[in-house]
């Protein structure tokens, strides 16, 4: 990106001020060389959010930032329903609510080491990944409505796992205002067969080791130690979050004319929040988040039941949930004046700070975990919230490494193979069905998300808690 | 020249784009260039073949309608296509995708595909060729 155009505001942040049809400036947090390396797409991308309807305080741009859709990838944006605003089917994305849990094992990596082959065995047979994949479960019609009516909450109430995990997730594991009535039979088609399943692409599921602790106090309270292991699952709402992305995306861009709104790009496809069409949306829209809640919670019990046969002496408690792709109504102080505003995250982070109230007690003190997953092979990092983030982005941070290379290119300079022979001779072992599919996530494709920790940290609006190091990927 | 198909370098995800004489031509070509993020369409066997039906508003909406509806019969079948059958008649679109089971070991699909984006849409005569592209969400 070309920082001539930025206005700096300091060592991590930059501006753009309104100019010709911008109602707010944009606001990016990056570091000198991260703002150097990213996309000039990501600059464009945010001047035009910040041209939508009832946007509010400014067009926000997190470390990790890339070209997306509509929307940069790392974009935060918020929009008052009161003042016109918007809600944007492009703003949230295709993989509605992607995002990741932790589970804390208890276990000390040496135990892990032992039956690390076999443990890799059992989790890539136990868990559906990749392309083509069937989970064992088939969803009937009542039970795909419960499902998207309940979240998490549903996939604990028939055996997915334990009550005391759902205050660990966003929502308490079940987003209110779901509406399967505006989920289509193309989209619950589409997911019947998916639950329970991780994916393909960037998703994974990795058991790490917990390298490093930076925040002693906030680290005990989230029940990270180091030396042990942790399993981290990166996955969203499968094919019912995609079908629903592509039809409101359709349905708004033809519709944007008539409620009067000029896109930039038809990518920003959006509706009135106070319209029939956005209010359809976000009641589909919320259905995916839960159904992202309740697949990443029947993955969680496959998992504990591969440790349950192979470790038994593990103890899978489950750290936090995050999603990333989403569009939620909180309450944030613009001007003084606390208002509701429905908050887009498109590749983004909630990273509410210390005493928020929607934190569960025992992390309110020390602010909600925000879960950053690194490229396979290099680290991960468990942060929280600070304060100060509040005003600087409306509580929200960075949600992984940001790729730096296209699949395309990644493919040019490494083969699968050699890659997971490389990562083996560092202990790590790699678990996938398409060889081609690892050297299209090879770590060097992405930033080094250490900077992108980094410069987070130093923006002020996460905090660094602990590095994670991956011991066993399984992906798609 | 010929029909035919290639890839262009997105950030995150992968830019199909196909090539042909006609705009059936090319939109059959884009569909290969979607297969191809997935596996190689020249290892799909033609065993199974399946209609697809669909409408737009312009030839850019009924191209985003026909890969959509393409990449839903591709996860709801657990199917790779290989090759298709494409005709376009006043702003409708038939296809027949002919096609196979995805196989794990045999097509080794490196990503699912989630979706046609607006991203870099575009459908347009140039010289002798027509060309329909645009980024697909992997």
């Amino acid at each position: 990106m070309d920082i001539a155009q930025l206005e700096r505001i300091s060592d991590n942040s930059w501006r753009i001020p309104p100019s010709g049809k911008m109602r707010v400036p944009v606001v990016i947090y990056a570091d000198h060389r991260l703002i150097t390396d990213m996309d000039e797409k990501v600059r464009e991308q945010a001047v035009n959010v910040a041209t939508l309807p009832g946007i509010v305080g400014a067009s926000y741009v997190m470390p990790d930032a890339h070209w997306g859709y509509g929307f940069p990838i790392g974009g935060v944006a918020a929009f008052d329903a009161e003042a016109g605003g918007i809600v944007s089917a492009g703003g949230v994305g295709f993989d509605v609510s992607c995002g990741v849990r932790t589970l804390t094992t208890g276990l000390p990596v040496a135990t892990v080491q032992a039956s690390k082959d076999l443990l890799a065995s059992d989790l890539a047979r136990s868990i559906p990944a990749g392309v083509g994949s069937e989970g064992k479960i088939s969803l009937s019609p009542l039970e795909m409505d419960a499902m998207l009516v309940g979240g998490a909450a549903w996939a604990v109430e028939r055996g997915w796992g334990l009550a005391e995990d759902l205050e660990r997730i966003e929502e308490r594991g079940r987003m209110a205002g779901a509406r399967p009535n505006h989920v289509s039979e193309h989209a619950k088609r589409r997911q019947r067969d998916e639950m329970g399943t991780l994916g393909s692409g960037n998703h994974y599921l990795e058991v790490q080791a917990i390298a490093d602790i930076f925040d002693a106090a906030a680290a005990r309270a989230f029940g990270l130690e180091q030396g042990q292991v942790v399993v981290t699952i990166h996955c969203g709402s499968r094919g019912l979050g995609h079908q629903i992305g592509t039809e409101f995306l359709r349905e708004m861009a033809l519709a944007a004319k008539a409620f009067g709104i000029e896109l930039p790009d038809r990518e920003l496809a959006c509706a009135p929040i106070n319209s029939e069409l956005g209010q359809r949306y976000l009641g589909a829209m919320r259905a995916a988040i839960n159904c992202a809640l309740a697949n990443r919670q029947i993955i969680t019990q496959l998992v504990r039941d591969v440790f349950a046969r192979r470790l038994p002496q593990a103890d899978l408690r489950l750290l936090f949930d995050v999603s990333h792709n989403t569009c939620k109504v909180e309450r944030h102080s613009v001007g003084g004046v606390a208002h509701a505003l429905h908050v887009h995250r498109k590749g983004a982070t909630r990273a509410f700070g210390p005493g928020h109230p929607d934190l569960p007690a025992a992390l309110e003190k020390f602010g909600q975990p925000v879960l950053v997953g690194g490229s396979m092979g290099t680290e991960s990092w468990v942060l929280a919230g600070m304060p100060t983030g509040e005003a600087l982005s409306l509580s929200s941070a960075c949600h992984g490494a940001g790729r730096a290379m296209s699949r395309h290119q990644a493919l040019k300079r490494w083969t699968g193979r050699a890659l997971v022979a490389e990562l083996a001779q560092r202990g790590i072992i790699i678990r996938s069905p398409s060889m081609r599919g690892v050297a299209e996530e090879a770590p060097g494709a992405y930033k080094d998300v250490t900077s992108v920790v980094n410069a987070t940290e130093q923006a002020g609006l996460a905090r660094k808690v602990a590095r994670l190091s991956p011991l066993i990927v399984v992906k798609g | 020249m010929s029909g035919h198909w290639e890839h262009f370098p997105h950030g995150a995800d992968i830019g199909i784009r196909g090539v042909g004489d006609t705009p059936a031509e090319a939109f059959a070509q884009a569909a290969r260039a979607v297969t191809a993020a997935a596996a190689d369409p020249t290892t799909v066997a033609a065993k199974r073949s399946v209609d697809i039906h669909c409408t737009g508003a312009d030839l850019e909406d009924l191209f985003y309608t026909w890969l959509n509806a393409l990449i839903w019969e591709m996860s709801v079948q657990r199917m790779l296509f290989g090759t298709f059958d494409v005709t376009i008649s006043s702003g409708t679109l038939h296809a027949v995708a002919h096609g196979e089971a995805v196989s794990p070991a045999r097509h080794e699909p490196a990503v699912e595909v989630k979706g046609a984006t607006y991203t870099a849409l575009s459908v347009r005569h140039e010289g002798e060729d027509w060309i329909a592209e645009c980024v697909i969400d992997v």
